[in-house]
Parts: C-alpha cells; sequence; structure tokens
C-alpha cells in the first residue's frame, strides 16, 4: 500500500467520502458559533417537553463523546459503556444522600470511581482482539445491572434504586427547573467537546488514531500500545462517570433499569453512525437519542422504526455520517530547511512534523530555521 | 444425590438448548466473523410461531401430540430459517464489503427490530405454550420422577447437533462450508460459491435457532418477546466458551454453560445466576480466549 493510500485509508473504507459534508476552514468558527448560540436561544422557545428531550439528548452527547475516546478514536469495542456511567451515578447517589455531599462536588468522584472501577476491569481484558472485547464488555455491564439490582450489602436499593438525591447548587442557586438543567448539561457538553477537540489534536490524540489505524505499525513506532488503550479506557469511562453525576442530579431517582445492555448499544450506535469524528458522534447521539423521540407518532411501533432506521443508515453510509478527516501535515517547511542548508536545526525549529494541520493547507510552514 | 440427578437432566435440557443456539451463532461467526445479534430474536421468533401454529392447526387431539410438536417444530425451522436468510440479503450482504462495525451496528437494528415486531404482533405480555402440546408425563428412572419432556428434548438438540456434525464433516456442502470458514478468498479460487455458503449458513443457523425457541417453550413453558436477548447472550457464551467457530466447541460449551448455571443456581445462589455465566465467560476469555476447543490461535492481538 502505497503512502497517500495509507493516509486516505479510513477504517471503513475511505475518509474522502465525508469530504462533501466537510466545511471549509474559514467557516468552521462561524458554524460554531451559531450551534452555540442556536443551543443557547432554542430552550427560550421550546416547550417543557422539548426541553426535556433535549436535557436528555444533552447526556447522551456527552457520553457519546466520552465512548468516542474508547471506541472511535481508538477503536476498542466497548459495548458496557452504561457499566461505567452506573457507577458514576451510583456513587454520586450514596454518597449524596447518605453522607449529604453536595451533588456537584462528587463529580471529580464519581469520575475517579468509574475510572478506578475501569482500570480494575480493563486491566487484564484490554489485549483481547476486538469482538472479544466487544462481548466482555457485554459481560460486565450485564454483571453491574445485575450486581446492582441484588442490592449488595444494602447500598444499591435493589430494583427500585436509590432516591432523594438533592438537586444541584451552583453558588448558592439552586438548579431545578428543566431550564436550569438545560444550561449545566448543554455547558458540560460544552466542556467535554472542549476537551476532547484538544485532546484529539494532541500528542495523546494522535497515538490514539495511529493505534486505531493500525496497533502493530503502533507498536512499531514506539507507541506503548496497551498503556495508551488502557488511558484511553479510564479515561472514557472517567467521563461517562461525571455524566452519570449530572444524571443522578436530574433525575433525583436512579435505578438499575437506566444502565441496561440497551443503553449501552444505544451509545455504541451513536458513535458508530456518527462515524467517529466530535461532530460526526454530536450528530449521531442526537439522531439515536432523538429520533425515537420524532418517532413517537408511531407509538408502539417506534423502537421498530427505530431499528430499520439504524440498518438502512448504515447501509446508506458504512462509515458514519462524518469520519475523521484524515490529519494532514505540511511537511514543506521541512524540506525548505534542508534546502537552505539548515537541516541540523530542524528538530527545533521544524515544528511542522509535530503539530496537525487540521485539513488546512494554507497554514505557514513550520520552517522557521530556513529564514 | 437425586437432586442432584434432577439437576443433571435440567442442566442438560438447557445446555441443549444454548448449545442449538449457539451453533447458528458460530456458523455464522466462523464464515463472516459477524456476531449476529439478531439470532436471539430469531428464537424468539421461533418460539412463538411454534406457539400459533400449534394453535391454529388445530392438531391438538387429533393426532397424537409428538406427532403434532415434531411437525409443528419442522414448520418452525423452515419458517424462522427463510428469516435468516432474509435477514442476511437485507442487513448483512450490502454490508460485506464495509468495515465489521458497521454490520454490528447493523445487526443490533435488526434484532431491535424483530423484538419489537415480535412485541407488535404478539404483544408485551407473557405467553404460555398450550397444555396439549407439553404432555406431563413422569418417567420413573432410577427411583426418581423426570419429566419424560426433559429427556426428549435432550434427545433431539443431540440427535439435531449429530445431524449438522454428519453434514459438515462428511458432505461436500459441509465441506465447502468448512473451506470458506478458514480462508473466503482461496474457497472461491477452489470454485465455491461463498455467497451461497453464507446464505446456507444463515438458514441453518436460524433454523436450529428457531427449533431450540420451540424447546425452550416445551420446556418451561412460558415465552416472552424480550427473552431473545438473555438467551442469545448466554448461547454466545457458550460459543465462546467451546470456541467461538468451532462447530463441535459450540455444542460441547453448551451444555458445560447449562450445568454450570443450573448446578451453580441449584448449590450457589438463584439471585446470581445470570451473573455466574457472564464471569464464566470473562473468565474463559482472560485465561483462554481460543475456548475449549478453539485451535485457531487469534490472528492479531
Amino acid at each position: 500500500m502505497s503512502a497517500p493510500d495509507v493516509l486516505n485509508k479510513a477504517r471503513n473504507g475511505g475518509t474522502d467520502a465525508g469530504r462533501r459534508f466537510r466545511l471549509p476552514p474559514a467557516l468552521r468558527v462561524p458554524a460554531v458559533l451559531l450551534a452555540v448560540a442556536v443551543m443557547a436561544v432554542l430552550p427560550r422557545i421550546m416547550n417543557l417537553y422539548w426541553i426535556d428531550v433535549f436535557v436528555s439528548i444533552g447526556l447522551g452527547v456527552m457520553l457519546s463523546l466520552s465512548l468516542n475516546v474508547i471506541l472511535g478514536q481508538t477503536g476498542i469495542f466497548n459495548m458496557g459503556h452504561a457499566a461505567f456511567y452506573a457507577v458514576g451515578a451510583y456513587v454520586t447517589a450514596i454518597l449524596n444522600t447518605r453522607f449529604g455531599v453536595p451533588v456537584l462536588w462528587l463529580l471529580p468522584a464519581a469520575g475517579a470511581a468509574a475510572a478506578l472501577f475501569a482500570l480494575v476491569v480493563a486491566r487484564p481484558i484490554i489485549h483481547l482482539r476486538g469482538d472479544y472485547l466487544l462481548v466482555v464488555t457485554i459481560g460486565i455491564v450485564e454483571i453491574v445491572r445485575i450486581t446492582l439490582t441484588n442490592d449488595p450489602g444494602g447500598l444499591t436499593g435493589g430494583a427500585n434504586g436509590i432516591f432523594g438525591i438533592a438537586r444541584p447548587e451552583i453558588f448558592g442557586m439552586k438548579i431545578r427547573k428543566g431550564i436550569d438543567f438545560y444550561y449545566l448539561i448543554w455547558g458540560g457538553v460544552g466542556v467535554t467537546v472542549l476537551l476532547f477537540w484538544w485532546l484529539h489534536n494532541s500528542r495523546f490524540g494522535r497515538a490514539l488514531s495511529c493505534i486505531r489505524e493500525d496497533d502493530i505499525a503502533a507498536e512499531g513506532c514506539g507507541i506503548d500500545v496497551a498503556h495508551y488503550k488502557l488511558m484511553a479506557f479510564v479515561l472514557g469511562a472517567f467521563w461517562a462517570g461525571m455524566t452519570g453525576t449530572l444524571f443522578a442530579a436530574k433525575m433525583t431517582i436512579i435505578s438499575p433499569s437506566s444502565f441496561t445492555f440497551w443503553d449501552s448499544v444505544l451509545l455504541f450506535a451513536a458513535v458508530i453512525l456518527g462515524g467517529g469524528s466530535l461532530t460526526g458522534v454530536i450528530l449521531g447521539a442526537f439522531l439515536v437519542f432523538g429520533l425515537p423521540e420524532i418517532f413517537r407518532d408511531f407509538a408502539q411501533a417506534r423502537m421498530l422504526v427505530f431499528g430499520l432506521a439504524l440498518m438502512i443508515m448504515m447501509i446508506i453510509r458504512p462509515q458514519g455520517i462524518l469520519p475523521p478527516a484524515p490529519r494532514r501535515y505540511d511537511v514543506s517547511g521541512f524540506f525548505a530547511s534542508r534546502r537552505s542548508g539548515a537541516a541540523e536545526t530542524w528538530p527545533a525549529g521544524g515544528s511542522a512534523l509535530n503539530g496537525p494541520d487540521d485539513g488546512t493547507d494554507a497554514k505557514p510552514a513550520g520552517g522557521r530555521g530556513a529564514s | 444425590m437425586d437432586q442432584f440427578l434432577q439437576q443433571l437432566v435440567n442442566g442438560l435440557a438447557i445446555g441443549g438448548i444454548y448449545a442449538l443456539v449457539a451453533l447458528g451463532y458460530t456458523m455464522v461467526y466462523g464464515v463472516l466473523k459477524l456476531i449476529n445479534f439478531a439470532h436471539g430474536d430469531l428464537f424468539t421468533i421461533g418460539a412463538y410461531l411454534g406457539m400459533t401454529l400449534f394453535v391454529s392447526l388445530g392438531l391438538a387431539g387429533k393426532v397424537p401430540a409428538w406427532a403434532a410438536v415434531t411437525l409443528v417444530a419442522v414448520m418452525v425451522m423452515g419458517l424462522v430459517a427463510l428469516l435468516g436468510w432474509l435477514l442476511e440479503r437485507a442487513a448483512y450482504r450490502p454490508l460485506r464489503s464495509a468495515g465489521r462495525l458497521s454490520a454490528v451496528v447493523s445487526a443490533l437494528g435488526a434484532s431491535i427490530f424483530f423484538q419489537n415486531a415480535v412485541m407488535l404482533i404478539w404483544g408485551a405480555k407473557y405467553y404460555v405454550y398450550p397444555e396439549t402440546m407439553r404432555p406431563d408425563t413422569i418417567l420413573h428412572l432410577f427411583g426418581m420422577g423426570i419429566p419424560a419432556i426433559r429427556i426428549v428434548i435432550i434427545a433431539a438438540s443431540v440427535l439435531l447437533m449429530l445431524a449438522l456434525y454428519w453434514f459438515i464433516n462428511r458432505t461436500r456442502l459441509g465441506t465447502a462450508i468448512r473451506a470458506a470458514a478458514i480462508d473466503q478468498g482461496a474457497a472461491r479460487l477452489m470454485g465455491i460459491n461463498v455467497d451461497r455458503i453464507i446464505a446456507l449458513v444463515f438458514l441453518i443457523g436460524p433454523g436450529l435457532g428457531g427449533v431450540a425457541g420451540v424447546m425452550v417453550g416445551l420446556t418451561y413453558g412460558q415465552i416472552s418477546f424480550d427473552m431473545g436477548f438473555s438467551y442469545g447472550l448466554k448461547a454466545f457464551t457458550a460459543a465462546i466458551l467451546g470456541g467461538i467457530g468451532n462447530i463441535p466447541g459450540a455444542m460441547l460449551g453448551g451444555m458445560l454453560l447449562g450445568l454450570i448455571e443450573t448446578l451453580g443456581a441449584a448449590y450457589l445462589t438463584m439471585a446470581w445466576k445470570d451473573a455466574l455465566s457472564f464471569l464464566v465467560l470473562i473468565l474463559i476469555l482472560i485465561i483462554r480466549p481460543t475456548g475449549i476447543l478453539g485451535e485457531r490461535v487469534a490472528e492479531k492481538l
């Protein structure tokens, strides 16, 4: 396979197929600002029902983005993400109802608990090949659900779950109305997007992409594949645990029925449907968590239509709505510096090879050593 | 001791059912490397079709119960096999060249579709198999009572497995299936029409799964629209336990899992019965990912 082939290769046959959906670089910032503005104005014109739907979608988006780090960016088949979400939500509920710790303070605790759980369960299985990992993670999510239902030590409240979780408070302001939750959760989505965008473009993110494309080649490039896979897993679980806190705060009641295999399936579908890029996964989550609401007219048949839609969407667009853009690097600066005889300075000056160019070919070259 | 033997029979009966469903998973996985998540729901459809056919044919009382049940089982086998073939045509074949993950999502979509279709057609409530369909004869063996139906179920599942084993190992088509499972490209070069082999696998697997659905109805009497998920997952566990892609492995894995689960529920804990099988699954994957009989080591770790 020649070099351009490798660059253009996507998991599902040709990333470039997503190109015509991609915005030109100049329009990206305005588009993001517009999206933020629309999301900020929306709850002012929606009724309570739709605000509630959008709060659920927001939680779905956060969870899908956290799964995307594991599944979309690293290519680890995790179909048990609801397990980490559950750990976060239950840690929040238990600490809040028993010890009265304010809910939002529990965000890091819930995240840490989920991350620790992920570390313990993923450590022995992370080396497994794709499908095997998929099945093990299904096993994990089922064991977690059964454990929660069986109420070990009277901690989890059995099938009824835990109720009476306190409302969150920010600077003395109690959040109880739907619209307040809307801003809290979509604010959380904003933070998530910023963080994961930064992560995607970091050294860590590049290592993950490399592992996804070919883990043997990644190992050959000096990437500690097992370590990075584990870290991606733990990070995704951490974020899912924090989302669990928001979920517990929103619902005030949680029970094992919110964290089943099927909830994991929906997240999995959102990521694959989205294609693995941040924008794609957000759109995927909107489809997966929003479509059943739109299909509500079909009443009983809405999940039937949803299953059908899932099949059709995969057949029409197997690579997902918006697969991640191939990373492009402008190496002209590097060659320019070579030509002008400044080769010995290139590791310091030629930063072109270190940063992704994000598809903007017009970016100034990094070979400053040449001037 | 009596109780132990009784549990042994129960374990083998449910094990035989797991094994039949596991065969569908393992054959599809062997040829396509796809976890057919909709397989459990085809099994459910088999259970419902069996009940409906039996009632609507009105055979009760006119012919002996065993003849009626056999006839219904054969019809269910044919119908569910047809459905499996349709599923492959509609949901999997268009994705053959695409990535495996998109096929997995398509399979999940199919599973959601079938499960809700069953719910819409038959309703969300539990169904009970008609008494006329499951004679409650008790056999007295070694001084204890065993429902005759369980023995029949064990015999039938073993018979079906032997037939499949013979078909896979002794016939030309069976050889073609094995060849396609080992290397599709090479099989194609040898003049095997791989597309037809895949279609055949999707006839056999769901056919056996459908019969297993009828067997569950006969053994436990009760069926529900969402039972495909837990039976499917356990059957898949059985397939992995024996070595995924390995046909005798699925049979062995099914029987073993049935025994582990039944004996575990009887002597250890009832509430953790389901967790036990998943624990077995995780342990086997950590200790020996190829399963008991699997010889081909994972190609890429």
